[in-house]
């Protein structure tokens, strides 16, 4: 930790897990509910808005140390994290591009604490490839309609306002932009949530823009700049989920670790075998070093250096890491792992879906390849 | 309005808690927080302060690491702390600790309201309010679960099991609240960079010129002469169905008076 005062916000994100979030996770895991409450909570004490300025309205916290509160929370309830994660994507456009007006009329409120944002960017037809998405957005007097489809947006119909990229010009890549739009935008509807594997408490579901009239000022950053913003949201963006995947991995392993000492076969605790004991200590290295790529990544990015290629490597390594820790977790359950009386199985759903958005696993592998090879 | 919270820095109820060889409850093996206890004192602090104007100024008694008690109070929102700390304060009973809250009280300087918590989570004796009271001559208003501060006077409910009082006394008082009161907040990031920069006294005993003599543990009129592990809960008793059960469970219930 930085400083003090980084240490004291660890300090208070894990009594507002151990109080807040613990208590509540299994049942509202189990429900499937949104737990909205609780990003009030987190809003109030500062967490949704710490990685921006001060002079913003945020924390002005280093991101080293707002990753390792995602981290915190992932650890206890990473549908949260990932919430929390998102949160911070949909207000990055309107921190990095708003205009003074902007920043004040738009971003103050989403700062706040008291609101929620969702990222609207995927379509069903333009997944891994968001430039050719179709969305559009068609200019009229005092503002722009916007018309189309986004799919898989998290905390779709809980959500206070939608960032969103939309096509404005026939330019493929070039001719996207990005609006914040109010939740309440007459036209705009929200679908039935999907049914997913995981993430239970982040409902996810297709958003229909059904030509919704949005001002002009709420245009962010230049017409045509939309990608642009997107793709850096997402380099921010991936972190967060690098964190949370990390935290989540964490969880696995203090949980796996715990059962290895107590469960008796043989004999004898089941971690004094070696076949066991190994597993664990892989388990360990792969946390371990996720955790490490993604505060590498962090502190170049706090140090205002290129962090784009590191952030990929970061998010390939700690969403492949999980993934492995938390199956490896559930061996170590044995039966009880498969059951959905320990979080094991849970901890493995939840996993997957990091490997999946903000870019795929595979998409990584394209941004590292091509930064390596100056594509 | 100037409101005096008293805070207490209790062992983690969540660890292990020991005592030392000399009886007392060891306070520097295990890690410590502000008693849970005391928040509902220190947001209702918070909130008289919010609705009208005035400060909040915190006062703690204990060892060097009892500074974290104050740091969390004013990372609430309190405007300013005091520690008494000193080596000779170890071992310090329920009287003496109110004697030297007291005199950090006085020192400290105008008040209207001195604010406790319902009891420490460590100690659970819920006597210093009273004690306090005392010494400092002011009217008690004790385990409130209401709080109303209106002209010169403070209300309060104080509820029981069988009938709920309310009580009022003109101001300065001190009052004791509970924890069906409020619900206090965590602190916010922007408390916590805040706390940084507002003042924290700390006093000795010579500070508030009080004698050595009169606290600790050669000067507390209580002592702590043994004790002992509460035992583990015996196993209960299990009825095992055989068409019977539940007559058995209704046996054992009127067995045990139950029912
Ligand atoms: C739970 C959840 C929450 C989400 N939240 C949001 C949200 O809030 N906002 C939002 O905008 N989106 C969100 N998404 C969408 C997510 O970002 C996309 O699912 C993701 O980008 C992949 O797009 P796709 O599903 O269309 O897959 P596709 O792009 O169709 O990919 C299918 C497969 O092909 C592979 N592939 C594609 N292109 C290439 C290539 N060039 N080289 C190699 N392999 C390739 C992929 O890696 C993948 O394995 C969310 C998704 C989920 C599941």
């Amino acid at each position: 930790m930085p400083t003090d005062e980084s240490a004291d916000l660890i300090e208070l994100t894990r009594e507002v897990c151990r109080r807040e979030l613990a208590p509540r996770v299994d049942a509202a895991e189990a429900a499937g509910e949104m737990p909205r409450e609780i990003f009030r909570t987190l809003g109030r004490s500062g967490l949704l808005s710490l990685p921006y300025d001060e002079e913003l309205g945020g924390g002005g916290v280093p991101y080293e140390v707002y990753l390792q509160v995602v981290e915190e929370i992932a650890s206890v309830w990473m549908s949260v994290a990932v919430g929390v994660s998102v949160h911070a994507l949909t207000c990055f456009p309107t921190v990095t591009a708003g205009t003074p007006a902007q920043q004040e009329s738009l971003l103050r409120d989403m700062l706040s604490g008291e609101l929620l944002g969702a990222y609207c960017l995927s379509e069903r037809e333009a997944g891994s490839d968001i430039a050719s998405m179709r969305t559009r957005a068609v200019e009229h007097e005092g503002g722009f309609s916007i018309r189309g489809t986004k799919a898989w947006i998290s905390h779709a119909g809980h959500a206070d306002y939608y960032t969103s990229f939309v096509r404005t010009d026939d330019l493929g890549g070039k001719g996207l932009s990005c609006f914040v739009v109010p939740a309440d935008a007459a036209g705009l509807t929200v679908a039935t949530p999907e049914r997913k594997m995981g993430l239970a408490c982040d409902p996810v579901a297709e958003v229909t823009f059904d030509d919704v009239h949005v001002d002009a000022d709420r245009l962010v950053g230049e017409r045509g700049q939309g990608m642009q913003l997107a793709l850096a949201a997402l380099d921010a963006g991936r972190l967060g989920i690098a964190a949370a995947a990390t935290g989540l991995a964490q969880a696995a392993l203090d949980l796996a670790v715990r059962y290895a000492g107590e469960r008796q076969q043989f004999g004898r605790s089941i971690g004094g075998f070696q076949g066991l004991g190994f597993m664990l200590a892989d388990m360990e290295a792969a946390v371990s070093s996720a955790r490490s790529s993604y505060l590498f990544a962090a502190r170049l990015k706090d140090a205002g250096r290129p962090f784009s290629k590191q952030a990929a490597v970061a998010k390939l390594m700690a969403t492949d890491n999980a993934m492995k820790v938390t199956t490896d977790a559930v061996q170590v359950l044995g039966g009880a792992g498969y059951t959905a009386d320990f979080p094991a199985e849970r901890f493995m759903r939840d996993a997957k879906v990091t490997q999946i958005f903000e870019g795929t696993n595979q998409i990584q592998r394209l941004v590292i390849s091509r930064h390596l090879l100056n594509h | 309005m100037n409101i005096v919270v008293c805070v207490k820095y209790v062992p983690d109820a969540q660890g292990d808690r020991t005592f030392k060889d000399d009886n007392t409850t060891d306070r520097e093996g295990v890690d410590g927080l502000l008693s849970e206890l005391d928040e509902y004192a220190v947001e209702a602090a918070l909130k008289l302060k919010e609705s009208g104007e005035g400060e909040v100024t915190v006062v703690t008694v204990g060892p060097e690491a009892a500074a974290d008690a104050v740091k969390k109070s004013l990372q609430m929102g309190a405007d300013k702390g005091v520690h008494v700390c000193d080596d000779a304060i170890h071992g310090s009973d329920a009287a003496a600790t109110s004697l030297l809250l007291a005199e950090a009280i006085k020192k400290s300087g105008e008040y209207d309201l001195v604010l406790a918590g319902l009891a420490s989570t460590d100690g659970t004796m819920s006597v210093v309010p009273a004690m306090l009271a005392e010494r400092l001559g002011l009217p008690q208003v004790t385990q409130v679960s209401t709080l109303e501060v209106e002209g010169g006077t403070v209300k309060g409910r104080r509820d029981s099991d069988v009938a709920s009082d309310t009580i009022e006394a003109s101001l300065p008082a001190l009052v004791s609240v509970t924890d069906q009161i409020n619900e206090p907040r965590y602190p916010s990031f922007k408390g916590i960079m805040a706390a940084k920069k507002k003042p924290v006294e700390t006093w000795s005993l010579a500070d508030l010129g009080v004698d050595a003599e009169r606290v600790g543990l050669a000067g507390s009129w209580t002592k702590v002469t043994s004790f002992a592990k509460r035992p583990p809960r015996e196993k209960g008793e299990i009825v095992t169905d055989e068409g019977d059960g539940g007559t058995k469970l209704a046996e054992y219930l009127a067995a045990q008076k139950f029912v």
